[in-house]
């Protein structure tokens, strides 16, 4: 299945792209979307750990992802 | 919220609906014009918190900011944590503006607007809504400096805030909501 996922600021910049569309086999969790992030170029400078929305929410690591979900790599919030 | 028997369930989907506006604006923000939606004969105090652009951050001289969203979601957290403080704070009396785009010194990045009968829980709800959306609206600073350098805000870099934690209880919110 093809998720979209969402980069925003620090972490774009760092991979070089605002969203990819990442191939996953059924049954993918967050996790899994934070590891094939983590194996891209550029991506060294993601903190192990980064914070994960799916569908504008925040979401654990063990959330299964389905097709169609769009998840988004939340660099440290800054607002304000 | 306001008319209801003070032993009624707080949960938010039993609620009425209630007139908190809150959204992520591209222009600047009119205060004034803030203020004037939540005034109503009932309420005896107004706070207007308003966050603007510093000149030094971090030791460093700011030229400018650019903030960037995560815009959908920003809008829905930041609606959130409004609805969070009527519940919590039982006025329904809220507007929050968020600013997004390249901003001057001095301009306002963001304004909470609290109306409530009494000061202290304006305080309070003004206090709550900040705090919250510094560490769970999906917005980023990109500071730009005096010597041509830009670089974007992070606020664990010094301690401020850890990531882990934040991520955790973060998440744990994510599942709580469910």
């Amino acid at each position: 299945m093809t998720v979209t996922v969402l980069l925003f600021a620090s972490y774009a910049d760092a991979i070089g792209a605002n969203s990819l569309a990442l191939e996953l086999p059924p049954g993918a969790t967050v996790g899994d979307v934070v590891t094939h992030v983590q194996a891209l170029p550029g991506a060294a400078r993601l903190p192990q750990n980064p914070l994960v929305a799916v569908n504008e929410r925040y979401a654990r690591r063990d959330r299964a992802i389905v097709a169609g979900d769009e998840v988004a790599i939340i660099p440290p919030v800054a607002g304000g | 919220m306001r008319s209801s028997p003070a032993t009624k369930s707080r949960s938010f989907h039993q609620l009425p609906v209630v007139d908190v506006r809150t959204a992520i604006v591209d222009g600047p923000i009119d205060v004034a014009a803030l203020m004037r939606e939540v005034a109503e004969h009932r309420n005896g105090a107004t706070i207007a918190f308003v966050g603007t652009v510093r000149e030094v951050n971090d030791g460093r001289r700011v030229t400018g900011m650019e903030y960037a969203s995560y815009r959908a979601m920003a809008e829905r957290e930041l609606e959130t944590i409004a609805r969070e403080a009527v519940t919590e704070f039982d006025t329904s009396d809220i507007v929050v503006e968020h600013r997004i785009g390249v901003l001057e010194l001095g301009e306002a990045s963001v304004a909470i607007v609290v109306a409530h009968p009494h000061r202290g829980a304006a305080y309070d709800a003004s206090r709550y809504m900040i705090e919250q959306l510094k560490q769970r609206v999906p917005i980023w600073k990109l500071e730009h400096y005096a010597d041509g350098t830009r670089e974007w805000v992070d606020p664990t870099r010094d301690g401020r805030w850890e990531m882990g934690d934040g991520s955790e209880s973060l998440s744990a919110q994510a599942e709580d909501a469910k």
